[in-house]
């Protein structure tokens, strides 16, 4: 009975491809084999038929994107900021540096806020990881990594540890093993799971006690650059951004991908999740930011102006969700009105590009990352 | 006693259902079951089912979920109580968590049909076929690959072993993809094609608006801080007044549970309210389950089993002393999948569960005078001025507050207290356990700090 095709997953070297990563065990002529996901697809998908090439499908390709867009356009002619019409503008924003955290060697690349609400974790080009108080400014901790530029670290829930990773490839202590960088990592609910995004197109989820992999996330076709677990009640899905513009909405308990929307220009590089759980923020190198209603499953807003030009490299909202704080590569971090689309506030102050932006756990402050070797807590 | 288990006990050559041969068209068929037959073994077996209404209700869950199929009307997935035919379906093709039945795997059977015999589908196995033929249309090609290769080699077995399997995989597949207008036992798993009409865009933009009047005065960048912003002061008075255990909470937090059941559960302060107004009432079980399955959900994977059968012993064995009143055939699925427990496997009984809370107590909870007394009771603290001169002396004395590692053991103990007041657990293993967490901890402390 076994001569039925079905689909397990485990780890190992491709027999394609031969890189080590989560495989596929297919059967052809009663023999199985074990190949990554990309070359099932490559393989399921190979050869053209009479009559096409590839320019052929492209323009195909094309003109259906067209008409999907076209279909949607029909059906959806109502903007947020028309809904959001009678709601009453806002007052001015006096959003100023509070705290400047100076200790870091090089660029600061990520940072995470504590549960407590007041300690943060930032990490650096420099392989430095550190862990302060930022109300008191004294830095609790220093753990060196040894790798250059840890591109992801992330507080767990409890406040008891934190998990790192980046250029190695590794997350923490060998928890998590992608077969490129590791660019985004998170907790779950609990210190028990780590979920990475990585350079090698994957997302994955980890158990952190024996380093299993749990559940592998396979759909980009190009680096994954960031990732958050939704909000709401059932806590089951994220979503992902990469360098292939689109942003991916996973199941967590299956490894599907739910949704996918692809209208940025160029890589998104960071994605965000509203407060409700109902939509999420993007943020990319076209200079834009935008929302998408995952109810509506399409994009409602974008965040925008001729006089932004440079890539936006981060986004976190305010705890109601009414502002959108940006962080952009021209040193500035932008602060759009979510509901109405305008630009409310423009923060100065870093000297170099801002890599991370993330609002207090209890929404009272925002801290930014910077290349320029500092963080800056503002309120 | 899980569906699996009973499904075996009653293939057992001894003391099971009495099978016999049959003819089907030509084909003689081996071990085919009557209705009858199975129902009354069902009823003498389960002794708990005093009503013969309860014995069919289960024998009909078993043909249902795909444990049983019938060979001759194969779409009407129902027992009935007479000479009908059935058989007992492949472990194979039993439905598990484990994996999802594929569109893949449906087009290749379709397929292997179609190569079979054209014109052998149903009406709605067409239309299933021709849409699959569009949107799998790039892996055509394989897919027809894997139904020749199913085919020939199906082609190499027994008439009779063929008639089987074909029976067994068309049961299967009317199980995983039932025809129109007919009702699944299966989940049907989260929605992938949402139809965006404009009253739905509508809706859903509304409840983005709504979401942020309702939380405007607690967003801290729109709204004053009270008593004040620590950021701006220097002062944490904000952060004492809101601690995990204070006693009495602000006006602003409590209102803040009232906003959703998962505002007040998510804040563990609103959840002990929460948990005071439930024993009031004797229903704090569905609660317990819930938190339950959060840390099973969230646990490590070598803790699972042992989790799971904890929960099965306290919240959904027959007679369990916290036992959770939820609907039969939620019942049956998480039973059954226990036998092999996963991370997601309370996730129905879960969601049930959070469902009943959230549309029924929860409101409950929000008219009761638990929730109006807290409300009561609930601080106004007052705004603090502070000139700029102060700022600076405040910023002198900052403290540096308890360590969040502190937070958490604390957190744990009481716990731990909890537990063994309220249920019969082995206080002795969760002591021995939070002992060696500690030991972790403060190796933890030793390395890193």
């Amino acid at each position: 009975m076994c001569d039925q095709t079905f689909m397990a997953a485990t780890f190992g070297p491709c027999e394609s491809c031969g890189k080590p990563s989560p495989l596929m065990n297919i059967y052809i002529k009663n023999e199985a084999i074990n190949y990554c996901s990309f070359c099932v697809e490559l393989m399921a998908c190979q050869g053209l038929q009479s009559g096409e090439s590839v320019a052929s499908l492209k323009r195909e390709c094309e003109s259906l994107k067209k008409k999907l867009e076209e279909e949607r356009g029909k059906l959806n002619d109502v903007e947020l900021h028309q809904v959001a019409d009678k709601i009453e503008v806002l007052g001015a924003l006096a959003i100023k540096t509070r705290r400047v955290l100076k200790g870091h060697g090089n660029k600061v690349l990520c940072m995470d806020w504590c549960k407590d609400k007041r300690r943060l974790v930032s990490s650096s080009q420099d392989g430095k990881v550190i862990v302060w108080d930022g109300f008191t400014l004294s830095k609790e901790n220093g753990i060196s990594v040894p790798c250059t530029w840890v591109m992801a670290c992330a507080y767990a829930p409890t406040g008891c540890a934190v998990a790192c990773g980046g250029l190695d490839n590794k997350c923490s202590k060998a928890v998590a093993m992608h077969t490129n960088y590791v660019s985004g990592c998170t907790f779950t609910n609990s210190d028990n799971q780590i979920l990475t995004s990585s350079g090698d197109g994957s997302c994955a989820l980890w158990d952190v006690e024996s380093g299993q992999l749990l559940q592998s996330f396979h759909g980009h076709t190009a680096d994954v650059l960031s990732l958050d677990l939704a909000p709401s009640e059932t806590g089951n899905t994220f979503v992902s951004g990469g360098c292939d513009k689109k942003a991916n909405v996973w199941d967590m308990r299956s490894g599907q991908n739910i949704q996918s929307f692809e209208s940025h220009v160029s890589d998104i590089n960071c994605v965000k999740y509203y407060p409700s759980g109902d939509a999420f923020a993007s943020a990319s190198d076209d200079a834009t930011c935008r929302f998408y209603d995952l109810r509506a499953d399409r994009e409602v807003a974008v965040y925008q102006k001729d006089s932004v030009i440079f890539g936006a490299s981060t986004v976190d909202f305010s705890l109601s969700g009414r502002l959108l704080f940006a962080g952009y590569n021209d040193y500035t971090i932008n602060v759009w009105d979510v509901l109405k689309g305008t630009r409310s506030s423009i923060l100065f102050g870093h000297e170099n590009r801002v890599s991370r932006v993330r609002v207090s756990p209890d929404g009272t402050a925002l801290c930014s990352a910077s290349w320029d070797h500092t963080l800056r807590i503002w309120a | 006693m899980s569906m699996e288990a009973l499904v075996v006990e009653m293939q057992d050559p001894k003391g099971g259902v009495k099978g016999s041969e049959q003819k089907l068209n030509v084909t003689s068929i081996p071990y085919v079951i009557t209705g009858k037959d199975v129902l009354t073994w069902i009823t003498n077996k389960m002794k708990t089912f005093s009503l013969c209404a309860e014995a069919q209700v289960m024998a009909t869950m078993l043909v249902a979920y795909g444990y049983i199929y019938p060979i001759q009307n194969h779409k009407k997935l129902v027992m009935c109580n007479d000479g009908t035919l059935y058989r007992f379906q492949t472990p194979y093709f039993w439905p598990t968590e484990k994996w999802v039945a594929e569109d893949t795997d449906y087009a290749i059977y379709l397929t292997k049909r179609n190569i079979r015999k054209k014109g052998m589908l149903e009406a709605y196995e067409q239309a299933h076929y021709n849409h699959l033929n569009k949107w799998l249309n790039h892996k055509w090609d394989f897919i027809v690959m894997q139904a020749t290769e199913q085919y020939k080699a199906t082609k190499e077995r027994k008439k009779a072993d063929r008639v089987v399997l074909d029976c067994q995989e068309r049961a299967y597949w009317v199980v995983n993809r039932p025809p129109r207008r007919t009702h699944s036992a299966l989940d049907d798993g989260p929605e992938r094609l949402i139809d965006p009409c404009a009253d739905q865009v509508c809706c859903s933009l509304s409840r983005l608006v709504k979401y942020v009047t309702t939380y405007k005065n607690h967003d801290a960048f729109l709204a004053p801080c009270l008593p004040s912003n620590p950021w701006l002061t220097n002062n944490d008075n904000y952060w004492t007044l809101n601690t995990r255990r204070v006693e009495t909470p602000t006006k602003m937090r409590v209102e803040r549970w009232s906003f959703s059941l998962f505002e007040l559960l998510t804040d563990l302060r609103g959840r002990d309210d929460f948990k005071i107004f439930l024993k009031k009432e004797f229903s704090g079980e569905n609660l317990a389950f819930w938190e339950a399955a959060e840390e099973l959900k969230w646990g490590t994977a070598s803790s699972m089993s042992s989790k799971a059968e904890t929960i099965f012993k306290t919240f959904l064995a027959p007679g369990a002393p916290r036992w959770i009143n939820i609907d039969g055939r939620t019942m049956g699925m998480t039973v059954k999948g226990l036998e092999h427990p996963h991370r997601y496997v309370l996730e129905a009984a879960q969601t049930h569960v959070f469902m009943l809370m959230k549309k029924d107590t929860f409101f409950r909870y929000l008219k009761s005078p638990t929730y109006k007394d807290i409300q009561k009771k609930a601080l106004s603290p007052e705004a603090q001025n502070f000139s700029p001169a102060q700022i600076e002396q405040n910023a002198q004395s900052c403290s540096p507050g308890i360590h969040p590692i502190i937070l958490w053991q604390q957190e744990m103990e009481e716990n731990a207290k909890a537990a063994a007041a309220s249920a019969p657990v082995d206080v002795k293993a969760m002591m021995s356990k939070m002992d060696r967490k500690n030991k972790h901890i403060l190796e933890f402390m030793h390395t890193r700090f």
